[in-house]
């Protein structure tokens, strides 16, 4: 994995894509994330770490707008999208591959993917976006009429994010996308979250798996218990000597 | 012997086909929201005395003919499905977050509302419904004689059930569908507009219900506003028969039902007819909970 390439590429400006704002969210009596304040800047990667629980899920459901925040704001290009439905937000090109088996496992492979594009810009491209997933992912091709809950754990992986990519996100939400793989899957689907990120996406990576995270984030965002405790550029977070010793095992 | 076994063949088919036509309904209304919508018989009953008004209005008992009847037919559709909107917009929708009791309670007072705003509007007593398909005379093969009617019953709901499995597996809309019933969070991040989906499916099964109700106006033209309730059990049982939530399934289910009520009717004990359904109901609650084709609902961690 090559980062300085990324970053050169990238050419990254200072324009804020997407900010949060003081948020918190609780459900129903219990807190689970307290005022968590960020923001994304346009051509990024930014990863959000944290143990299990630590309320990485909880902050992405928030920027999609699953739940919503009780105090605090999310905005999106300096709209406020907080109060916004999960479907109007994909409609700003806010797309997620969700956690684990986020994928329809009662529909086709094609099926799954063309769900992905139902709130393209134009429906016109759609041969030609089906095309680049299937180069990204040749499996998807050989499988597409695959039934998606055959896939193995990495394939549906694969076609969670496939299935966002249809969708022309200008925002990537990517939760753990290396849940419960094996290392050379990961390997490779880090390696395609990168390439995505030089051809011009703006991507959020939700991960557990923060020293890979942190080698091609430009910057990471750490949670623990609902509060956020550092956040900073990848290299700063990579040489800070309490982040390696609670978060990256060393 | 072989005579009367067809005649009770063709007379179970054809009254499995009106109940499939309502299962259909039942069985697609609770993948998309798990609610059993108890309203959805009542919505059947109104579909007969909207096909019933439709032919008196234009007078179609009088020039009866097969476009008379997909004109009914069509009306009747048309309505039932924008009834299913509105009790769907009006007293499911703002339940979404709440408990499912709470829906559940919801549909039967939806259904008893349906059935007594029926009496007040319509009058409590049966009306006949006019005969806007009048068939010459039964057909004949040798000794056999077959209503033409059931055979129409049969293949219009062969037709209709066909029309709502491209939907379902063809379309886009279908595809939607298929997504919200697996997940309604996950199908809201495609962007897919999950209340819209909703009223969508609650609109294609009433008008399926509609549907139904013309054509058991047809068949057994007496019609009252309590009619709904037995049919839309049966049809419910059938829908558990064949695994709720499961479209072919829904299909098989009530043809099998129809198919035993007229076998058991004809050979056995008549005054057993509607004790059936309720007997395969607490067999399959017993036994096979899922239904014969329900798949064990996984529990996400």
């Amino acid at each position: 994995m090559n980062k300085s390439s990324g970053v050169q590429s990238t050419g990254l400006t200072q324009e804020k894509l997407l900010e949060v704002e003081k948020v918190s969210v609780y459900y129903g009596a219990i807190q689970a994330i307290r005022e968590i304040s960020f923001h994304i800047a346009q051509g990024e990667i930014v990863t959000l770490l944290g143990a299990n629980g630590a309320g990485k899920t909880t902050v992405l459901r928030a920027i999609s707008g699953l739940i919503k925040p009780s105090q605090g704001k999310i905005s999106y290009r300096n709209e406020i999208i907080s109060k916004l439905s999960p479907d109007q937000i994909v409609r700003r090109r806010i797309c997620q591959a969700p956690e684990g088996r986020g994928i329809f496992l009662n529909l086709s492979v094609f099926e799954n993917l063309d769900l992905g594009a139902w709130t393209a810009p134009d429906p016109k491209t759609f041969d030609k976006d089906l095309n680049q997933v299937f180069e990204l992912f040749p499996r998807l091709g050989e499988r597409q009429n695959q039934n998606a809950g055959t896939l193995s754990g990495g394939e549906q992986q694969m076609l969670a994010i496939g299935r966002a990519l249809m969708g022309h996100p200008e925002l990537l939400l990517l939760d753990e996308p290396s849940l419960g793989l094996a290392p050379q899957i990961i390997e490779k689907i880090f390696e395609i979250i990168q390439k995505i990120n030089c051809d011009g996406m703006t991507i959020l990576l939700v991960e557990q798996n923060a020293l890979q995270a942190l080698h091609i984030a430009h910057r990471g965002v750490v949670l623990e218990a609902g509060n956020l405790v550092t956040q900073g550029t990848a290299q700063m977070l990579l040489s800070t000597d309490e982040i390696r010793k609670a978060y990256l095992g060393e | 012997m072989m005579l009367e076994f067809i005649q009770h063949l063709v007379n179970g088919l054809s009254l499995g086909s009106i109940y499939a036509l309502i299962a259909l309904g039942y069985t697609m209304v609770f993948g998309v929201l798990q609610l059993i919508n108890f309203a959805h018989g009542d919505v059947y009953m109104l579909g007969a005395y909207i096909g019933m008004y439709t032919a008196h209005f234009f007078q179609l008992g009088q020039n009866s003919s097969v476009l008379a009847l997909i004109f009914t037919i069509t009306v009747s559709m048309i309505t039932c499905a924008v009834v299913g909107f509105l009790i769907e917009k009006f007293a499911y929708r703002p339940l979404r977050k709440s408990p499912r009791i709470n829906v559940l309670i919801t549909a039967i007072g939806v259904s008893l509302f349906l059935e007594f705003s029926g009496q007040l509007l319509f009058g409590p007593d049966p009306k006949f419904f006019p005969q806007i398909f009048k068939p010459s005379g039964d057909w004949s093969i040798g000794e056999l004689k077959i209503n033409p009617l059931q055979i129409l019953v049969f293949f219009i709901s062969i037709i209709l059930m066909s029309v709502l499995q491209t939907i379902i597996f063809k379309t886009r809309l279908g595809r939607a569908m298929r997504a919200v019933s697996f997940n309604h969070d996950l199908a809201s991040l495609m962007g897919i507009p999950t209340h819209r989906i909703i009223s969508y499916t609650f609109m294609l099964g009433s008008g399926l219900a509609g549907a139904a109700g013309v054509l058991v106006g047809l068949t057994y033209p007496k019609i009252d506003p309590l009619m709904g309730t037995m049919p839309g059990l049966k049809a419910f049982v059938a829908a558990v028969l064949g695994g709720i939530g499961n479209i072919t399934g829904a299909v098989i289910g009530a043809m099998t039902l129809g198919l035993a009520e007229e076998f058991l009717v004809g050979y056995w004990a008549p005054t057993y007819r509607d004790a059936l359904a309720f007997g395969i109901l607490i067999l399959i609650l017993l036994f096979k909970p899922t239904g014969l084709f329900g798949v064990k609902q996984t529990e996400k961690v």
